[in-house]
């Protein structure tokens, strides 16, 4: 498997490794793929509630150097943008910056489809809070995962 | 030839493709196959394989050893009973010869497939032994023409080839025993020093009953492909070579019952002639250095450090 040079980059000195809190209300965490298949991405942004716009976005990705890689980017192009702004980022964009080969297309589905979880995640977070605001603490930490 | 014998064929489901399918092939031509299933450890049971037998059956097709995970069947106990029940007995044994002891004979061998490349020989050159008497078995043509090799491959020799193999053989038989001694060494020395240094690592394959110098490794919470292009000068393999073209986990390693995102975390390490110790503990300390690195990226194995059942999780598959 040839890889191109930036999936090497990324794979050498990925960004933004790590975690954030995710009981925070300012957190989205998106949980995407499945172990069985190969490829898990766990994406998390923090967002400025005055703004909207992703001050930080974390990611942990277990799969292959082109899954790596893809989500690695993401999280390098969603900071500094608006939760909307940042909604608009399309896996074929990843897939022409990273020169992924078509096996390696999913990978790219894959960090489009964290990035909309976790934002989808954070989106929740926020009508819920501001809907039942006493009921904060509970709403705040929904489990990407069941059980 | 056997056709008016009967029809049932029985092999096992971590054969290499070539007998698989073949045996498949078989099946289309109103063959019956059986497909034995294996162990936890890569064994087939005994008790099965006698129980499969009926009056149709008249060919057992077991490998000697496996490529991916080193695990040897136990060939002369399966000989045995194949003679005592009068069914042909055909073995796999590319990764065998060579590394282990084969004797067609005390083991009731009737036909073996052998391959230079994997003894150090020549690519492209290999042998089947068919067994001339008690019983003699007969094998269709491949090809009609000139009679050559007992009728049942015609054609001129390729010589260099054949020659090749001879020498190969010569040089692996005289090598054997102390080779062996010495790759089981190495191997044990590379089990050792992961096991030591890693947690959540998996041995695919029994190590009692396993070629000296196989070693098939899970690491947990790391995919096999990212392991391997961190370790890219090292040629090693994630699932098995031959099948790499798929992104498909191991059939293989399936069939020993691992999960798919066990499978998806092998790498296969096998020692070799030319393997030297300074080898091993290079291989050793890339290995356990890039297993840390890529779990320090994975969200599963900070999970199973949280103590997070991963099989209970409901995963967004797509």
């Amino acid at each position: 498997m040839a890889y191109s040079d930036k999936v090497i980059d990324h794979y050498n000195n990925p960004r933004n490794v790590g975690q954030l809190d995710k009981s925070s209300t300012e957190v989205g965490t998106g949980l995407v793929g499945a172990p069985e298949c190969g490829d898990v991405m766990r994406l998390q942004i923090r967002v400025n509630p005055e703004t909207q716009v992703i001050e930080e976005a974390k990611f942990k990705t277990f799969g292959c150097g082109s899954a790596i890689a893809s989500s690695s980017l993401a999280t390098e192009w969603i900071k500094g943008r608006t939760v909307d702004d940042a909604l608009t980022v399309k896996n074929t964009e990843i897939v022409k910056e990273l020169s992924l080969p078509p096996v390696k297309i999913h990978c790219s589905v894959l960090a489009e489809d964290a990035i909309r979880a976790a934002i989808g995640d954070w989106k929740k977070k926020n009508t819920a809070a501001e809907t039942t605001e006493a009921s904060n603490e509970s709403e705040a930490a929904p489990e990407t995962m069941t059980k | 030839m056997y056709r008016e014998r009967g029809d049932h064929i029985i092999t096992q489901v971590t054969e290499h493709k070539a007998v698989l399918d073949t045996c498949k092939r078989l099946e289309k031509h109103g063959f019956r196959v059986t497909f034995l299933p294996v162990n936890a450890d890569g064994l087939i049971d005994l008790g099965d394989l006698a129980r499969a037998i009926d009056e149709k059956t008249i060919l057992v097709s077991i490998m000697a050893a496996n490529s991916e995970i080193g695990v040897l069947q136990p060939i002369a106990e399966i000989g045995k009973l194949c003679h005592e029940r009068g069914v042909l007995f055909h073995t796999d044994a590319v990764q065998a010869v060579g590394k282990i002891p084969v004797d067609v004979i005390a083991d009731n061998i009737d036909a073996l497939s052998l391959s230079g490349h994997k003894i150090y020989g020549p690519k492209g050159v290999g042998a089947l032994y068919v067994r001339r008497r008690n019983p003699r078995v007969q094998v269709a043509a491949q090809m009609d023409g000139g009679g050559h090799e007992r009728g049942m491959r015609s054609g001129t020799l390729n010589v260099p080839g054949i020659v090749g193999l001879g020498k190969a053989c010569e040089i692996a038989q005289a090598e054997m025993a102390s080779e062996a001694a010495r790759l089981g060494a190495l191997r044990d020395r590379l089990k050792n020093k992961l096991e030591t240094e890693l947690d959540f690592i998996h041995i695919n394959g029994s190590m009692e009953h396993r070629l000296p110098g196989n070693l098939n490794a899970s690491f947990l919470y790391v995919e096999g492909e990212s392991l391997l292009m961190g370790i890219n000068d090292v040629a090693v393999s994630s699932g098995s070579a031959c099948t790499s073209a798929s992104l498909e986990p191991s059939y293989v390693l399936k069939a020993l019952g691992l999960g798919d995102e066990v499978a998806h975390s092998s790498i296969r390490f096998g020692l070799g002639r030319f393997n030297t110790e300074a080898e091993v503990d290079y291989v050793a300390a890339k290995v356990v250095d890039i297993v840390k690195k890529l779990r320090e990226l994975s969200p599963l194995y900070e999970m199973a450090k949280e103590g997070i059942d991963l099989s209970k999780v409901q995963w967004a598959a797509h």
